[in-house]
This record gives structure tokens, C-alpha cells and sequence, in this order.
């Protein structure tokens, strides 16, 4: 499943747009950034309501395939820019991230 | 060496914003470089840590990077307050980090262990007062 389909399926709001086309292979849940850095795995979806700018750094070492804003937590403008210049796909959802979390793993099944 | 290529970056002290430069920047050229994705990984999170603290704990400083065929090879020198005791510092959950910095996710203890974790070979020189020299190799498998 790729970015687009993920956001299409769950009705994500898309927030900033880069590769679409990326595939998406797993799920990954946090808001420390330190350990979400050493641990979420490559081409995850990283579900997080951390919208600042460090998160965006976290987020292009750690190679995501995107990252899920849950509970409309807000991205900050500075941050926006950043991903806009890194190619980081940032989608928004109104859910909690274990609701959404069981809505991707129905889909990554 | 002379096959190594040399990079050099200045790590600025009060900005969270700019943390991250340095490693991303050495990410893109070992991509172009063709070098192994997981020593990639492994090497701008290590780096990425380092400049984190250097931002929290040192009001900046530098580093060196030396990218040899099998290795990259990295120096973080601040001129910080030191690291009073090191063995706690390496010990997970451990920080000294003032709480606006846990405010924006950093701050839980995490950065040197980490560094450990993704390095092959990790060398911290510290003196109280003077400051911390970080010496990184991550071996491209």
C-alpha cells in the first residue's frame, strides 16, 4: 500500500504532499523523538502529535514513509517549510493514534 | 588517508531549528555515494543525537567527517561544560536536560545510548570546564 492509498482509505487530510507513491510497511506509534528515531522502522506510517520541527529531522533519518499528525495536533509553520524542502509527506487524522493504528493494520494485512 | 573524503560542519548552539543540518547533509552524500542503506541509517542517527546535545548541553560546536570505503569516521567537539559523569550519562532514562527541551521530545535520557547502539566503535573524551569530544565509527558492512 502506498501513501495515497492510505490517505484515500482512512480519509486522511493531507497536509503536505511529496511522494505519494511511497510504499508503506508498517506502523509505528510515538511521541519521544529520541526513541521513535532508534526504533520506528523504515517506510512506517509514524502516527505522533509531535508537529514541530525536530520531528521532521526524525522523520527523514529515520527514513518514514510518512508521518500522521492523530488528534488534529497542529504542525508548526517552521516544520512545514522543512518538510516541504525534505520531501516529507505529512497527512492529519481526527482519530486517536490506536484507533487508527487497527485501520492500518486491517489495511497493511 | 588519502582515499577519504573530508566534510566539515559547524553546529550552531541555540538553535533546535537547524540541529538535524549536519546529519541530513552527510545522509544525502553517502546516498550518492552508493553506500550501504543501514550504515546510512546508522550513521545520521548517531550524528543527528550528537548535534541534539551539542544544541542542549554545549551551545554548539562542530564536526568532522571522514567517509572511507568501509567506514565513516566521525568527530563532534564541543567547547560545553563537560559531562560530569559519564557512566550515568550512557545509562538510558538519564538526563540532564532542562524541561522546554523534553517539551519539544528530547531530553529522555536517550542520546548516548542510542549513539552506542548505532555505532560500531564510540569514544567520548570530556573534560569539566573545557569540553566533550565525541569520536564515532560505523563500519559499512
Amino acid at each position: 500500500m502506498n501513501v495515497k492509498d492510505l490517505c484515500e482509505k482512512l480519509n486522511l487530510k493531507t497536509i503536505v504532499k511529496d511522494d505519494f507513491d511511497r510504499e508503506i510497511t508498517d506502523c509505528y506509534i510515538g511521541d519521544l523523538l529520541s526513541w521513535v528515531m532508534s526504533r520506528a522502522p523504515k517506510d512506517c506510517a509514524w502516527l505522533t502529535v509531535m508537529g514541530n520541527i525536530n520531528s521532521i529531522a526524525v522523520a527523514s533519518l529515520a527514513d518514514v514513509s510518512c508521518i500522521i499528525l492523530v488528534e488534529n495536533a497542529a504542525l508548526d509553520d517552521d516544520a512545514k517549510t522543512k518538510a516541504e524542502i525534505h520531501g516529507i509527506n505529512i497527512l492529519k487524522s481526527e482519530e486517536n493514534s490506536y484507533n487508527l493504528a487497527t485501520k492500518i493494520y486491517e489495511l497493511l494485512k | 588517508m588519502s582515499n577519504a573524503i573530508h566534510l566539515h560542519y559547524e553546529v550552531p548552539g541555540d538553535d533546535f531549528t537547524r540541529a538535524g543540518e549536519a546529519s541530513g547533509l552527510v545522509k544525502k552524500r553517502l546516498k550518492v555515494l552508493g553506500y550501504d542503506p543501514d550504515a546510512i541509517r546508522r550513521v545520521a542517527i548517531a550524528m543527528y543525537e550528537a548535534e541534539i546535545n551539542m544544541v542542549i548541553h554545549a551551545n554548539g560546536g562542530y564536526c568532522d567527517v571522514d567517509i572511507y570505503p568501509d567506514r565513516v569516521e566521525v568527530l563532534l567537539a564541543d567547547s560545553g561544560p563537560g559531562i560530569e559523569n559519564v557512566e550515568k550519562a550512557m545509562q538510558e532514562g538519564y538526563s540532564t536536560a532542562p524541561d522546554n527541551v523534553r517539551n519539544l521530545g528530547f531530553g529522555a535520557g536517550m542520546g548516548l545510548p542510542n549513539i552506542k547502539k548505532y555505532t560500531d566503535d564510540m569514544r567520548i573524551e570530556t573534560e569539566l570546564g573545557v569540553g566533550t569530544k565525541l569520536y564515532l565509527t560505523v563500519n559499512a558492512n
